[in-house]
């Protein structure tokens, strides 16, 4: 019996031949990425248990990207403390404002995601840097601090669910589209503990932008991690950001799989998930009427530059509808720059739009555009839970950056697929 | 342990239910535990006494990773939760806390809130003295039992000098 990708990375960092599921091992940790809230309390927990140090400093980046730049005095208080402790440890990849970003988005940008490696971060969208072959999961404070004091976690061999999707994405139908549809089909807890491997057609055609909004939302479905098996994009991506080493594996044949689901996109519509879960998901056409106070664009799941494109493509030459507050917040500095340059911050500003700096902001209710009782927003981020980006009464509508702009300039959610696509 | 129950038999409740992001820029439990279950329960807070448990559905905890959900709970006097099913990261941090996170399929429907309800961890066994009734719950693995008895990860590490 062969091995899926998953069991080759954790037996290679456990120090073994190979790995079943259910086992538990401790695996050695290539990255630990640390933003604003999770990371104070690891710090704290380090100093209080025997004043524990950062075992190996080169494999630690931070990334503060919650409530950056700082929305009040005690999250600026939490990075003053994150970036002491920093110096101390003498952690140097620091990524603080002015290189900022959402860590999701910045962590393979700045070329520290590699195929074969395993990455974790105290923040639950870790998931997301499956998308370049690597194991990458969220934990809490604790775990945080655990990795970083030993280099090493335990964790328990999950199983994989595989994921075949085939077909021809329609015009206007995006990998947001695709994941709020099988979240939509398998519900919240449909991958509890498991692995979410995709394969298929539709994954070779995909970009390493859309790969990651597919992972990315894989815990939206309870898993411990998204992950897509490397190919010629992959590489290609990982070679033009990073010089360092990387080993890549690939799942056998026959390796076991706990379930495999096959997914057919051809006749997939625009999603758009109801609230308050993420697994609401109906087609757009099937949402019925209704009207929006905001659209936001940006977060971990859909602030990378092609999500801005399609936006962009969408909104270029329209206005935002009246009484509509559309909010733009690019993933990153260089997200932001490079939008800047090819105009599309002019697009969404001669719309209408505000543009703001990179955050995860309002997407977790944080800052940045954050709801009234009784409001509504279209959102391209990842979680539509009660009070979740404000007001326990205002109401979260998931969908994807297209689906996002339409309805900005329809004042109610709105299919894009009649409008101009990237 | 011995403590009334607070049932919230819905499945799915998250993170962002149990503390909102909202008041992430503080991490000491005192100050979270003023807001525990603030967006379904405002009253929560005022009801809870040392000692109490939560009586939860499937998937408590799901969302995200914030230890500080974990936090807020114990901060506001709960002492174990008693659920049908825990999210992954949840049930990790419970028991990297040392905080019994206790797996009893279809108890959300057996237990009303206010029931005095005492847990037997080594037994595996919880007894409802309101109705005169005992469940048994799926034994805590070996490995979480002994994080839970070391006080927590940290505590467990810092003992043995590795993971």
């Amino acid at each position: 019996m062969g091995s899926t990708i998953t069991e080759k990375i954790l037996a290679l960092h456990a120090g073994r031949d190979t790995v079943k599921p259910g086992e538990l091992i401790n695996a050695g940790i290539d990255v630990i990425m640390c933003h604003d809230v999770t990371t104070t309390p690891a710090i704290d927990m380090m100093k209080a248990n025997g004043d524990l140090h950062v075992a190996y400093p080169e494999r630690v980046v931070i990334m503060p990207d919650h409530f950056v730049p700082n929305k009040d005095i005690k999250s600026a208080e939490m990075v003053a403390k994150i970036r002491r402790w920093a110096k101390e440890e003498k952690i140097d990849k620091f990524y603080d404002i002015g290189r900022h970003g959402v860590c999701h988005a910045l962590l393979p940008e700045q070329g520290h995601v590699r195929p074969g490696t395993t990455i974790v971060c105290g923040d639950s969208h870790t998931c997301t840097h499956g998308a370049l072959g690597a194991f990458a999961t969220g934990i809490g404070s604790t775990d945080l601090a655990a990795a970083l004091a030993t280099g090493e976690l335990w964790f328990k061999v999950p199983e994989s669910i595989l994921f075949r999707i085939n077909g021809a994405l329609p015009k206007g139908v995006y990998a947001k589209d695709v994941i709020l549809y099988i979240i939509s089909q398998i519900g919240v807890d449909g991958a509890l503990y498991k692995a979410m491997e995709f394969t298929g057609d539709v994954i070779d055609f995909l970009s390493v932008e859309s790969r990651m909004t597919l992972c990315n939302m894989a815990i939206e479905a309870g898993a411990k991690t998204g992950i897509i098996n490397p190919d010629e994009t992959t590489l290609e991506y990982v070679r033009a950001h990073s010089n360092e080493h990387f080993d890549v594996f690939h799942s056998d044949p026959d390796a076991e799989y706990s379930q495999i689901i096959d997914i057919d996109v051809t006749n997939l519509e625009p999603m758009v998930a109801l609230p308050h879960l993420p697994s609401n998901g109906k087609p757009v056409s099937q949402a019925g009427n209704i009207p929006i106070d905001q659209a936001w664009l940006g977060s971990c799941t859909n602030g990378r530059i092609e999500d801005l494109r399609k936006a962009a493509a969408v909104m270029r030459g329209n206005k935002v509808a009246k009484g509509v507050r559309m909010i733009v917040v690019p993933a990153t500095t260089q997200i932001w720059k490079q939008a800047s340059r090819e105009g599309l911050l002019d697009i969404f500003m001669e719309a209408g739009a505000t543009v703001s700096a990179p955050t995860c902001g309002a997407c977790l209710g944080g800052h940045m555009g954050i709801l009234a009782a009784g409001e509504r927003c279209i959102s391209s981020t990842n979680r539509n839970f009660i009070g979740r980006m404000g007001s326990p009464e205002s109401e979260v509508y998931l969908a994807s950056p297209a689906t996002v702009a339409a309805s900005a300039l329809e004042g109610k959610i709105a299919n894009p697929t009649t409008y101009k696509q990237d | 342990m011995n403590g009334s129950a607070h049932v919230y038999a819905r499945a799915h409740i998250n993170t962002d239910e149990i503390i909102p992001a909202r008041y992430l820029n503080m991490d000491q439990e005192k100050d979270l535990a003023c807001h525990a279950m603030e967006d379904i329960d405002t009253d929560f807070i005022k009801k809870v006494q040392k000692g109490d448990v939560i009586v939860a559905g499937e998937d408590f905890g799901c969302g995200s990773s914030r230890e500080h959900a974990v936090w807020a709970l114990r901060g506001s006097g709960i002492q174990a939760i008693i659920a049908e099913s825990f999210a992954r990261i949840f049930y990790r941090n419970c028991i990297n806390n040392g905080f019994p996170a206790i797996e009893c399929p279809g108890i959300g429907k057996k237990i009303n809130t206010g029931d005095r309800l005492t847990v037997d961890l080594s037994k595996g066994k919880i007894y409802n003295e309101t109705q005169n009734t005992e469940y048994n719950f799926l034994p805590i693995p070996d490995f979480a039992r002994e994080i839970i008895d070391a006080g927590g990860l940290l505590k467990a590490i810092a003992k043995k000098g590795k993971l």
